[in-house]
């Protein structure tokens, strides 16, 4: 059944598009890796998806369990399911790991997700959400915090990049988690053995998918870097 | 009696625990207006007390080498809807003793109300002190208060003040204090204060490093909401070889509430470093639209984001 369904969607910023015709469909449960370079278009691509302030599409629509939701602010999106976890994660001064953990997660106890990212509850859950964590503690709370909302699909940006990386085998760690939740998750990377552990991968250049199937064929596609070196080029899958 | 019992219901309505004031190892002062109600003092602590015409004059003295276990509440305010109320204070700790300090200013009623706090607080040698002021001014506004504090910390002392009034309105507050810091000393002074309405806030904080390596920290967290202002002034001079200071000021503001931060670094001692930073503006989209991803209104992210940084 399909969860999330990109029609036709184009975003255009000062006369640039920055996404050209885009279509693409998330199943429910559905892992989908979207592999790509820098300034492909993934991260808006995410901030559509989510709702952020000054990303809806120039056209084209966004339907989530066959609604359109192109209107929806974020929180209205978040009601109906959809969640992120944002490349570099916001800090927020005061609010201890427990709090952030326990903000709309219907559980009482949120302590056995930091366990789920690799982290000690013992450790981090009387710590602030603050400038104090360092990079990777920051993506691994946030990560616990997306875990903790138990969401229909989880857009996952870049949270296996940074400075103090996740390792592969926790960030696919963390990935069967959603699975076994039943969530959908949207993964952007870079790692194309990051995407392997995807159900379906897409190649994003220049605004529009150019490869999409099984994660291996995309993978294979990104790694030949095709769309690396496409200067002045369209990539043609 | 009438007065100290309803004084200490509107503490415990203020979040304060009515029990320290009958524990016999917990020292205490409990003044409304420029009555003396309670007070008790414990070993190595004396507080002397007295009356004035319009407040309270008290001294306060922790004995050498002594380290008080319990912290000793102070706590003054006024029932009434209109008057003045006094408070000038001496707090000495003597060298090599230590004390925890928190203090509990109630107003609940005040519509015309001036409170004026003069305190000198000084901290020997090797000693350290910890004091904590919470102010609850009730929700009409209608109070002045203007507390004044100059510490002056000796060789290797320890200072550590926060001032918190985050809950009901906060009137007109002008806050002025002013730290010397002699050598090895170290102090931090944190400020979280919450304005609504008409509430008018000024925050003067001041730091002179003036031992060698002494090192301070001015910590100011200011949310503004409606037609509130504020304005906050770090200073911090670093006049000896190894002073490190630092003035960190964050206003969040909301509404047509108009803050200003005015952080002032002086630096006489070529092997002197104060840095500052200062942040003023709404809420911080990316925290905002983080916090709707979760699932939070617009509204509830807010407070999330405010309480979290006056907490």
């Amino acid at each position: 059944m399909t969860l999330l369904e990109l029609k036709d969607i184009t975003y255009v910023v000062k006369g640039k598009p920055i996404l050209s015709g885009l279509s693409c469909s998330i199943a429910a449960g559905e892992v989908h890796a979207l592999l790509g370079t820098n300034g492909t278009g993934k991260s808006t691509l995410a901030y559509l998806v989510m709702g952020c302030e000054g990303y809806r599409p120039t056209s084209g629509n966004l339907v989530f369990e066959g609604r359109g939701i192109n209107d929806l602010k974020i929180h209205e999106r978040a009601q109906l399911g959809i969640t992120m976890a944002w490349q570099e994660p916001v800090r927020f001064e005061g609010v201890s790991v427990r709090d952030y953990l326990a903000l709309k997660s219907r559980e009482a106890d949120t302590a056995h997700y930091l366990e789920m990212v690799g982290l000690s509850p013992d450790l981090y859950l009387t710590r602030m959400v603050d400038k104090c964590l360092s990079g990777g503690e920051r993506k691994r709370i946030e990560l616990a915090s997306v875990l903790a909302l138990h969401p229909k699909l989880a857009i996952l940006d870049e949270s296996d990049s940074g400075i103090d990386m996740l390792s592969t085998q926790d960030i696919i760690h963390v990935i069967n988690r959603f699975k076994q939740n039943s969530a959908a998750v949207l993964l952007i990377t870079h790692r194309e053995e990051i995407a392997l552990i995807a159900d379906r991968a897409s190649q994003l250049c220049r605004g529009g998918i150019v490869c999409s199937g099984s994660p291996r064929d995309v993978a294979e596609y990104y790694k030949s870097r095709k769309c690396l070196v496409c200067v002045g080029e369209v990539c043609d899958a | 009696m009438r007065e100290l019992s309803t004084l200490i219901n509107a503490f415990v309505d203020a979040g304060g625990d009515k029990s320290i004031l009958e524990n016999k190892n917990i020292a205490h002062l409990v003044a409304s207006g420029h009555k003396l109600l309670s007070m008790k003092s414990v070993e190595g602590l004396e507080i002397d007390a007295r009356e004035t015409a319009d407040g309270i004059s008290a001294k306060v003295t922790v004995r050498e080498g002594i380290q008080i276990e319990n912290p000793v509440h102070l706590c003054f305010g006024m029932l009434h809807k209109e008057g003045t109320q006094k408070i000038t204070r001496h707090v000495k700790l003597e060298m090599n003793s230590s004390a925890h300090f928190i203090a509990h200013c109630i107003f609940p009623k005040a519509e015309k109300v001036r409170h004026v706090m003069d305190a000198e607080v000084e901290i020997g040698e090797n000693a350290e002190m910890r004091y904590a002021e919470t102010h609850y001014h009730g929700l009409y506004g209608g109070i002045e208060v203007v507390p004044k504090s100059v510490v002056k910390i000796g060789r290797n002392g320890r200072y550590f003040s926060e001032f918190t009034l985050t809950d009901g309105r906060v009137g007109t507050l002008d806050v002025d204090y002013a730290v010397d810091a002699g050598e090895n000393a170290v102090t931090e002074m944190t400020a979280k204060v919450f304005g609504h309405k008409n509430d008018d806030i000024a925050i003067t904080e001041k730091v002179t490093l003036a031992g060698e390596n002494a090192r301070g920290l001015i910590k100011t967290r200011v949310a503004l909401e409606d037609d509130a202002i504020a304005e906050v002034t770090g200073i911090t001079e670093g006049n000896a070889a190894g002073t490190r200071g630092h003035v960190d000021c964050m206003e969040i503001v909301r509404d047509r509430a108009v803050a200003k931060a005015i952080p002032i670094v002086n630096v006489t001692h070529p092997l002197a470093k104060v840095t500052h930073e200062a942040a003023i503006g709404s809420v911080d989209k990316r925290q905002l639209e983080t916090l709707m991803a979760h699932g939070l209104t617009p509204e509830e992210a807010v407070d999330v984001i405010v309480r979290g940084v006056l907490r």
